[in-house]
């Protein structure tokens, strides 16, 4: 990529992500527009995937809502999404959890637990 | 006469113009130092020459080189000819550059797009094709070309195989997202033809406002 394009995309980027992973549970609150009124939605749940780099990347979000899954993609970059906070840290042997998609119950939001000091 | 300037194709990214995302390209216009006016007067008909960009000093001829020394410019690697409505209102030797042009204006783009080689009826013209399986043996094929006794012959511009790309196109009405003067650039929502680093022409819209 040129360097013109990729200083532009750098200075798009936002600093204060946390450093999040896949398999963490997160509260990502996203900015809604209703009308001419704006507030804060937060949709909270497993990160199963992230992808691509730079201004482009995104995450996907998966939580059972009424016992429907529910998945959301965002885009770490967007202003849209204001904050992102990490709820549950977790071990996983996956770089991508689909697998969650197919189980059912309580399987289905189970993930190994970390029991560590965030430190990192 | 619509503000012209040569530039080149940076690459394509996003922009989040607001809330909302863009995808925008990147092109690095300008500056572009006037070499020549014709006015009818002098040549019959009105038009600027500028150039783009600096190429070394011992790969251009000596008619190249005088030419820009003329109007005190460096040996410029791209030139092209402008034409222009009425007398030109600028002088050889002016200076030419992004500032001229707004964020939320329309602009046109002329570049060569990228040369594909010798394509099929399908990928070159959208034809649909055939079925690709059930033994149809009938697959990317254009079908017909025509009747049989009349008219007697193929029509002109039958849609057929060949070279395809490598050829000048102008995406018009192209909003201008931001411009960086310090850096010479234009971001410009949506894509224009050629590949990366290509030259192309940037235009101030002929039609759009």
């Amino acid at each position: 990529m040129n360097q013109i394009v990729k200083d532009l995309n750098q200075d798009q980027l936002k600093t204060d992500i946390p450093l999040f992973k896949v398999g963490d549970g997160v509260k990502v609150h996203t900015l809604v527009r209703e009308g001419d009124k704006r507030r804060v939605q937060i949709f909270s749940g497993i990160v199963i995937a992230r992808k691509g780099s730079g201004i482009q990347e995104a995450f996907t979000v998966r939580r059972i809502s009424y016992g429907e899954g529910v998945e959301k993609v965002f885009p770490v970059h967007s202003p849209n999404v204001s904050k992102i906070e990490i709820e549950k840290e977790s071990k996983t042997m996956r770089a991508r959890m689909y697998y969650l998609r197919g189980l059912v119950g309580k399987k289905a939001m189970q993930v190994k637990e970390k029991r560590l000091a965030r430190g990192y | 006469m619509n503000y012209t300037l040569l530039g080149k194709k940076l690459g394509m990214t996003q922009l989040y113009d607001g809330t909302v995302q863009v995808p925008v390209t990147v092109i690095q216009a300008g500056p572009c130092p006037v070499l020549q006016v014709k006015t009818v007067e002098t040549d019959g008909y009105n038009a600027i020459q500028i150039g783009y960009e600096t190429k070394k000093e011992k790969r251009a001829s000596k008619a190249e080189q005088n030419h820009a020394k003329k109007n005190g410019a460096a040996t410029p690697r791209a030139i092209r000819e402008v034409r222009c409505d009425g007398t030109p209102e600028y002088n050889s030797g002016d200076v030419l550059d992004v500032t001229k042009f707004e964020e939320g204006q329309k602009i046109d783009i002329i570049g060569i797009t990228k040369g594909r080689g010798f394509q099929g009826v399908m990928k070159r013209f959208n034809v649909k094709g055939g079925p690709a399986s059930h033994g149809s043996m009938f697959h990317r094929r254009i079908g017909s070309i025509g009747l049989c006794q009349w008219p007697g012959h193929v029509f002109k511009n039958q849609k057929m195989p060949g070279r395809m790309g490598g050829r000048q196109r102008t995406v018009q009405n192209l909003k201008v997202v931001k411009i960086d003067a310090e850096k010479n650039l234009i971001l410009v929502k949506g894509g224009i033809p050629g590949a990366n680093g290509d030259t192309i022409l940037v235009r101030s819209a002929i039609k759009g406002k």
